[in-house]
Parts: C-alpha cells; sequence; structure tokens
C-alpha cells in the first residue's frame, strides 16, 4: 500500500528539515509542534527512549550527559581525526573504543554511533512526513554537504537505511540550493552558491543551461560554521568567570550549555543590533554579566569567516572563471545572517548577494526538487537535471607511499577509473590496494578510505596476471570497486576494509524499523495519533459544553452532536483506524457552529479588553509546544 | 566480455546501427534507444565512437557541450532511478562512460593524450607516479631537458639554487625575486605558445584521417611522423610545466 512518496531531507549539523514537492512548488513539512525547523538533538529520556528535537533540548540544559547535539561533525569519521572537536564540543565516547573501530557515543548508559544518531533524527522527520500524508514514506533524497568525503557519505546513507528510508540519493547542498533558487527563474547563466551553515562550509559554482544544472566546481570546510562562532564566545565567558569569580565551570555540563544557549542568542541578536547584553545565572547564584558591540563581535569572528575565502578562490580557480563572470551569488545556512559575512561575500564575488529564500529551508527544498526528478518529474521539473561533482580527487597509493590519482576533483560524477595491476611473484594470489581521497600528494597526508584485497588470483608467473580494477564514484559521489583478471577472465574476490564505517552487517543490525514491520509500525502510531486526537476533541467538546457559547445551540443540534460523541466514544479504544479517524472527521463537521460561535465569544472577550490566551478558547491539538514558553530569563 | 579495455583498443568503432534494442527490439542509437528511450547494456568503445565522432583532434568543443547535455537528459541515473536494478546498473555504467569521455575530449592536452594512448603510445616522460615518486623522495626526476631550453633551464636553476640559499639565511633580495617571477611568466606564456603549435600539428594528423576515410592510402611511416611530433610537443610542454611547478614552490614557500 506503500505510496511512491520521496521525501527530501536536510540533515543539518543544527537544524534539519523535511519537504516535498506540492504541485509546482516545494514546501516544507512541520512537525507536530507546528515549528519546520527540527532541532538536529538527540536526548534519552528516564526511561531511555530516545527524544528528538525540541523536545530534546531540555535535556540538554538539565541532563547534558543524556543528550547530544552537532553530531553531523562525527560523521565518518575516527577517533583520531575528532580529537579537536573534543575540545570543543561535550560529545561523550565511550570508554571502551578499539583504535578503528566506528566511534560511540555515551547517552546516559547507553552508546550509539553517530549514524545511529542521525537515523533517530532521520525518523523522526520520517514520522512527521508519515503524519502529514497519512500514509506510510519509505524513500528519501538526503543532502550532505558538498565537501563530505566517501566515508562521510557513507555513513549518512547508512543512517538513512538505520532509519527506515531508502536513500535514493545522496545530493549536495549548495547544489540542492540552487535547485530550489532555479525553480523559481528557469534562466542561463553561471551562480555560485556560499553555504555558510552551522557545522559546514561549502562554496558551488554551477552553470545553469536550459534546466541543467551543471556543478564545475566545489570547495569548503567541512568543520567549519556557526558551531565555530558560538565556541569562541563560549570560551571567553569560560575564561572571564574563571578570571574574575575563581570559578571553572568547564566541568559543569550544566552551566556550559546555558552559556552555550545566552551566547548563540547574543549572535543571533547581533545580526540586527548594535549591541547585546549578555546576562548568565550561573550555578551558586552569581550572573554573569557582559556586553557585546557588533565591532568587537566582528573583529572576533573575522579569522573565522576569513577561513571561507580561501575555498571560494580555489573553486573559481578550479572553474576557470573570474569574480566578474558570476551572474549570481546566492546565500544559504543561517551563518549567513551575519552583516560581516555578506559583506565578505560582496568582496569576494564584486557583487550583492542574492537573498531571495529562506536560507534555513532552501537546501531542504531543493531536495524535495530532486525528489520530484528523481519521482519521474512534474511539470515544475521538467526539464530539470543536476550533474553534480566529486570534491575532492581519488587516488591511490603506489611504491613510495605517493598518492597516484586517477579521478581528479570536479570531475562530473558519475565518473570511473580503471587500473592494471600485476603481481611481483610467481603464484602470487593476492594483490593489496589502498583507495585514498584528498589533493595532497603523499598517502599519509590523504583521507583513507579503504584497503582493497584482491583475492583468488589464478597461478601465474610473476607480472603476468593482469588484474584491471573500476574505480567508480556513482552519483551520490560513493566509490564503488570491481576487479577482473583479464588473461582468466575471472572476477577477483574483492574484500574491503572500510578506513571508518560501518560494515553492512553492522547497519543491518542498527536498522530501527526494519522494511517488513515499518508498514505494522505506521498502523499502530496512526492508531495512537488518532486515539490522542479524538481525547483533544472529545476535551474540547467538553469545556464547549460549559461555555456560553453551548447556550446558543438549538435542541437538534446538541442532540447530534451528542450522538456523534458518543459513537466516538464507541469506536476510539478500538483497533479500527478509518472508523476512529471516520468519528473525528464528524464530529469535527457537526461541531462547526459551536467553535465559531466560541470564537466568537473569545473574540468579543478580547474587545472588552482581554487577551486572546485568557480568552477561554478550548486547547486544540496544535497548540504551541509547552517548550516555547520555557525560554532563557 | 571481450579482453579490450579503453586504453588498447585500436580498431575501428564497430558498427553498432545492427544492434537492436533489447527492450523494444527497434534499431537503436548507441547507448539509448531512440524507439522507446531506454538505456542499453555498454559495450566497450573509445571516447572519440562514443560520441560517433572520427578520431580527429581539431573538434568542436561547443557541439560536443552540446551533444553531452543531449546524452545526459537519457543517461543520468537520476533519469533512471525508476528503472529495475540491471537498467539502473547500465545508466550508471554509460553515464560514468559518458562524463570519463566528455572530460577527456573537451580538453585539448587531455584529448591529444587519449588519442596517443589509442594509437598504442606510451608517453614515458609523462608518468605522473614517477614524478611524483622522484619528488617525495627528495630527488629530482632524471628527466630530458629540451635542448632549446637548455640554457635557459641552467640559468632558472642557478638562480632557484641562489634563492633557496638566501631563504635559509633569512635574506632578501627584491631583484632576484623579479628576475625569477619574470622567467616564470615567460615560461607560462612559451607553454601557451606551445598550445597554438599542437593545433598545427593536430591538422597534419586529421589530414591523415581524413585521407583515410576517403580512402586513400596513408602510410605507416605517416601516421608516426605525425604522432612523435605530437609527443615531442606534450613533452616540452610536460617539462615546462614541472619547471613552473619548481619555481612557484620556491618562490611561494
Amino acid at each position: 500500500m506503500s505510496t511512491d512518496r520521496i521525501i527530501g531531507i536536510d540533515l543539518g549539523t543544527t537544524n534539519s528539515l523535511v519537504a516535498f514537492l506540492q504541485g509546482e512548488s516545494p514546501v516544507v513539512i512541520p512537525g507536530e509542534d507546528g515549528v519546520n525547523l527540527v532541532p538536529s538533538v538527540v536526548a534519552l529520556d528516564e526511561k531511555n527512549q530516545p527524544v528528538i528535537g525540541n523536545a530534546a533540548r531540555k535535556y540538554l540544559a538539565e541532563t547534558p550527559e543524556r543528550a547530544v547535539y552537532s553530531v553531523k561533525r562525527l560523521m565518518g569519521r575516527g577517533v583520531d581525526d575528532i580529537q579537536e572537536e573534543l575540545k570543543l564540543f561535550p560529545f561523550r565516547l565511550a570508554e571502551d573504543l578499539q583504535a578503528g573501530e566506528v566511534i560511540r557515543i555515551k547517552l546516559g548508559e547507553k552508546t550509539f554511533t553517530p549514524p545511529e544518531i542521525s537515523a533517530l533524527i532521520l525518523r523522526q522527520l520520517k514520522r512527521n512526513a508519515e503524519r502529514f500524508f497519512g500514509s506510510p514514506v519509505t524513500k528519501a533524497v538526503i543532502t550532505v554537504p558538498a565537501y563530505f568525503n566517501d566515508a562521510q557519505r557513507q555513513a549518512t546513507k547508512d543512517a538513512g537505511r538505520i532509519a527506515g528510508l531508502e536513500v535514493l540519493r545522496l545530493v549536495n547542498e549548495p547544489t540542492a540550493a540552487s535547485l530550489a533558487y532555479g525553480l523559481d527563474k528557469k534562466q542561463n547563466g553561471t551562480i555560485a552558491v556560499y553555504d555558510f551553515g552551522g557545522g559546514t562550509f561549502d562554496v558551488s559554482i554551477l552553470k545553469l543551461r536550459d534546466g541543467i544544472f551543471e556543478v564545475v566546481a566545489t570547495n569548503g570546510d567541512t568543520h567549519l560554521g556557526g558551531d565555530d562562532i558560538d565556541n569562541l564566545l563560549i570560551v571567553i565567558a569560560l575564561d572571564d568567570t574563571r578570571g574574575d569569580l575563581g570559578v571553572d565551570l568547564r566541568q559543569n555540563p550544566e552551566a556550559v550549555q546555558a552559556i552555550r544557549k545566552a551566547v548563540i542568542e547574543a549572535k543571533v541578536a547581533l545580526s540586527s543590533q548594535a549591541s547585546v547584553k549578555l546576562n548568565i545565572e550561573l550555578p551558586g547564584g552569581k550572573r554573569y554579566l557582559r556586553e557585546i558591540t557588533r565591532e568587537q563581535f566582528e573583529q572576533l569572528i573575522q579569522p573565522i569567516i576569513d577561513r571561507t575565502a580561501g575555498p571560494c578562490k580555489q573553486a573559481l580557480k578550479d572553474a576557470g572563471l573570474k569574480p566578474e563572470q558570476i551572474d549570481e551569488v546566492v546565500l544559504v545556512g543561517g551563518s549567513t545572517r551575519i552583516p560581516r559575512v555578506r559583506a565578505l561575500v560582496k568582496e569576494l564575488f564584486h557583487r550583492e548577494p542574492h537573498i531571495g529564500l529562506n536560507p534555513d529551508e532552501v537546501v531542504a527544498l531543493g531536495a524535495a526538487v530532486q525528489a520530484n526528478i528523481l519521482g519521474g518529474g512534474s511539470e515544475a521539473t521538467e526539464n530539470m537535471l543536476l550533474l553534480d561533482v566529486t570534491p575532492l580527487s581519488l587516488g591511490i597509493e603506489v611504491a613510495g607511499g605517493v598518492t597516484d590519482k586517477i579521478i581528479l576533483r570536479n570531475s562530473t560524477v558519475p565518473a570511473s577509473a580503471t587500473q592494471f595491476y600485476t603481481t611481483q611473484v610467481d603464484g602470487q594470489a593476492n594483490v593489496a590496494i589502498h583507495v585514498l581521497q584528498g589533493e595532497r600528494e603523499l598517502a599519509k597526508d590523504c583521507r583513507s578510505l579503504a584497503r582493497f584485497d584482491l583475492k583468488g588470483i589464478p597461478g601465474m608467473a610473476a607480472g603476468m596476471a593482469r588484474i584491471e580494477v573500476k574505480f567508480l564514484i556513482d552519483a551520490n559521489g560513493i566509490l564503488h570497486v570491481s576487479a577482473r583478471e583479464q588473461r582468466s577472465g575471472k572476477e577477483s574476490e574483492i574484500q574491503v576494509q572500510p578506513s571508518y564505517g560501518l560494515t553492512d552487517e553492522q547497519v543491518e543490525s542498527m536498522i530501527l524499523d526494519s522494511f517488513d514491520s515499518a508498514e505494522e509500525d505506521f498502523r499502530q502510531r496512526q492508531i495512537i495519533e488518532a486515539r490522542n486526537e479524538a481525547d483533544t476533541i472529545l476535551a474540547a467538546l467538553d469545556k464547549g459544553k460549559k461555555s456560553a457559547a453551548w447556550g446558543h445551540l438549538t435542541t437538534d443540534e446538541k442532540k447530534k452532536i451528542a450522538k456523534m460523541e458518543k459513537a466516538l466514544n464507541a469506536v476510539k479504544d478500538e483497533e479500527d483506524y478509518q472508523a476512529i479517524r471516520k468519528s473525528i472527521d464528524e464530529l469535527n463537521l457537526g461541531t462547526t457552529r459551536l467553535a465559531e460561535l466560541m470564537m466568537d465569544t473569545a473574540v468579543s472577550t478580547v474587545l472588552k479588553g482581554k487577551t486572546m490566551e485568557e480568552a477561554d478558547m478550548g486547547e486544540g491539538p496544535t497548540a504551541p509546544h509547552p517548550m516555547a514558553k520555557a525560554e532563557f530569563e | 566480455m571481450s579482453n579490450s579495455s579503453f586504453t588498447t583498443i585500436t580498431a575501428k568503432p564497430a558498427p553498432q546501427e545492427t544492434q537492436s534494442c533489447w527492450s523494444c527490439g527497434t534499431m537503436r542509437a548507441a547507448q539509448f534507444c531512440d524507439s522507446c528511450g531506454k538505456v542499453q547494456p555498454p559495450r566497450p568503445v573509445d571516447y572519440f565512437s562514443f560520441f560517433g565522432l572520427p578520431r580527429k583532434l581539431n573538434l568542436d568543443v561547443s557541439a560536443l557541450e552540446k551533444d553531452f547535455y543531449e546524452l545526459s537528459r537519457k543517461l543520468h541515473p537520476d533519469l533512471n532511478a525508476r528503472s529495475a536494478s540491471q537498467e539502473q546498473e547500465w545508466s550508471l555504467q554509460q553515464s560514468s562512460l559518458l562524463n570519463d569521455a566528455y572530460r577527456t575530449l573537451k580538453d585539448p592536452i587531455k584529448r591529444t593524450h587519449y588519442l596517443l594512448k589509442l594509437e598504442g603510445v606510451e608517453l614515458e616522460e609523462q608518468s605522473k607516479s614517477a614524478t611524483e615518486q622522484a619528488r617525495s623522495s627528495g630527488q629530482l626526476k632524471k628527466q630530458i631537458v629540451p635542448p632549446d631550453l637548455l640554457e635557459e633551464v641552467f640559468e632558472l636553476n642557478m638562480q632557484l639554487e641562489e634563492l633557496r640559499m638566501q631563504k635559509k639565511m633569512g635574506e632578501d633580495d627584491p631583484a632576484l625575486l623579479e628576475e625569477i617571477g619574470k622567467q616564470r611568466l615567460e615560461l607560462e606564456q612559451k607553454n601557451e605558445a606551445l598550445l597554438d603549435e599542437l593545433k598545427t600539428d593536430w591538422k597534419v594528423w586529421d589530414a591523415l584521417i581524413d585521407r583515410e576515410q576517403e580512402s586513400q592510402p596513408v602510410s605507416e611511416d605517416e601516421r608516426k611522423r605525425a604522432r612523435d611530433k605530437m609527443v615531442d610537443l606534450l613533452n616540452r610542454r610536460n617539462y615546462i610545466r614541472n619547471l613552473v611547478r619548481d619555481v612557484s614552490e620556491v618562490l611561494e614557500n
């Protein structure tokens, strides 16, 4: 029964979103709380059940050892290359981590790999979409930073699979953004996308030709974003408190989270204000007070935002273009709201950047466009095709520890290269291949992707075997390798040892909702949600009966409502979703006049000087999330 | 499967017109069916024949781009995402072949290299890994200096050595820096000029292919002479490029 609906997901460092193409235009699907952005925060509640998004933020403040954020920074990385992150982020690693093992993070007493945590976020988005459509969703397009390497992409794909999603395509974030823009104005030209988000920076240069979006160059830094700005401010506050108050708060995660929250708000405010006052309550009742002017802020963050200049210049150089040849510059990501960042973009590309679409949502909207294209397209996406590139050169290690590049960066994907290997000694049966990604000349300076062992080479004299190895980077930017001994025509067996990643078996064992039970799970959830909705409407009806509006109904109307109320009460504890749904809809319809009368009463109450909130409106299912009021004060 | 690979095929493009579509049986174009649009299983062809081009070096890059876009609209995996898994696999293979071919043919130097490779010429001096290896072990790779550059290279190497010494001592000689910078610019200009020279070599080669297509005899000696000229030019160009890179390294470090 599953429909072929494909969703587009922006799995962000700070926030994640899900979108789909509704008719002609992409729209973001809100969560149950009515909010489009789902914070990429995961926590475990008291019963060890995962809590995601806004609801998890509470845990971040109260029990930080049971919560995690910015996990995207850890995707596809090993323990040895996250040492810098560990200094700045409160990631708690499992104590029993072995060298070469995939990182595991502690939440409470449990441990999770980064793909598993990302999967929990993805599952939340999947559920939001299912609630919205009223039917199961199993297919998705997920965006990744353009500069993500093979391991980071693979980890993202694994996360999708664990969440019960078939990932039809990984799309580069800046490219997705260009699709969202391109939908509006189908025009030809050269555009640059400057994508400065919470944790990553990307720049892509694209040629637009009659619906073809051809990426000509991309560059970036997968560990550069708004997070780094926050950390600067946090360190200052921590140093201040240690210096002036003599308390070191570094070991106090609650206090650090309180400071983090305050500095993020300050950062955001400084995009529209000339100065901001930090006023943070510290443990022991003291308050941390500090004024930051925009000028000071800009001075402070200049070194961070300057780090985006190098990749921009390199991308232009690789594209063989001068800044003047760029027709339009598009801004993506929350960090591009900072005026100093916009000024830098203007300097780099010699033109005023374009700020049409919401920089927080544009990537998800683009993912929805790509999802539509993959699903067979529609009038809106007719003739649209994305030609993306691989951000990093692919190489293999040759004698002397040198990298021999076989597919250069900025090659359009899918791309392939064929290499020939032979044996060094008589009867040699195995050949080892070390695959690398990166621009440096020495293998040790590049990213190790995997070690392949070609096995079962037929016995021959040294140098006689001729093994053809084909390296293919697919449209997701993920590498595939196949090998064949040419003289015997025998397919060689390839044993892959990913340098940083989960094996197929590991992913399999992690799958949250296996595909088989997805339908059943969905049905169950649907029933539970319908029951909740029934309870809400029945409670609202009780309230309505006590309101003045009830008196304005005719006896006949009241009778009808009572009958429908009885019907709903009768079915709501049964397992028949359709019946519950039908009774809810009937009661909803039957009480329309009551609701209108109540609204009139409420409005007239407002006119008498009361606020809407005080007015007796009953509780709707989309009441504001309780978290919204628990703001820092 | 045949024993051939893209790098060793020397035969003329196979007459693909005789193939018919696996799906609807109609006669088809090489990569997809004209009639039903289905992607066809990939066949080992060289990059020129993939685009239906003769093995000539002077080609219209904007027409190539147009063909590339048109073929992308048929072969790209995004447009075949709903097909059966076998067709998706073909689409992936065909599309990567298309991209590899386009990337190689649109660039004049890569195109020339590729053609020479098809003609069985191994460009020893172009062996990139050998160069990288020599660099990593700190040795200078033994390269034959093109005779017309001998004097210039000798002079430049002396100056580079002097600059290295000065840098070690923490000294600064703006005049020397300027002189070396000027030489780098001259070398770069020389390489640009070589590109123009290459285009005249192309004409010689393309004329041979034209004669062949008109069934006029072309001797192996003529072919060899045309090839050797290009090999020599590419070697010189490569030598200069490495030199420029070395100079840049000293100047920028």
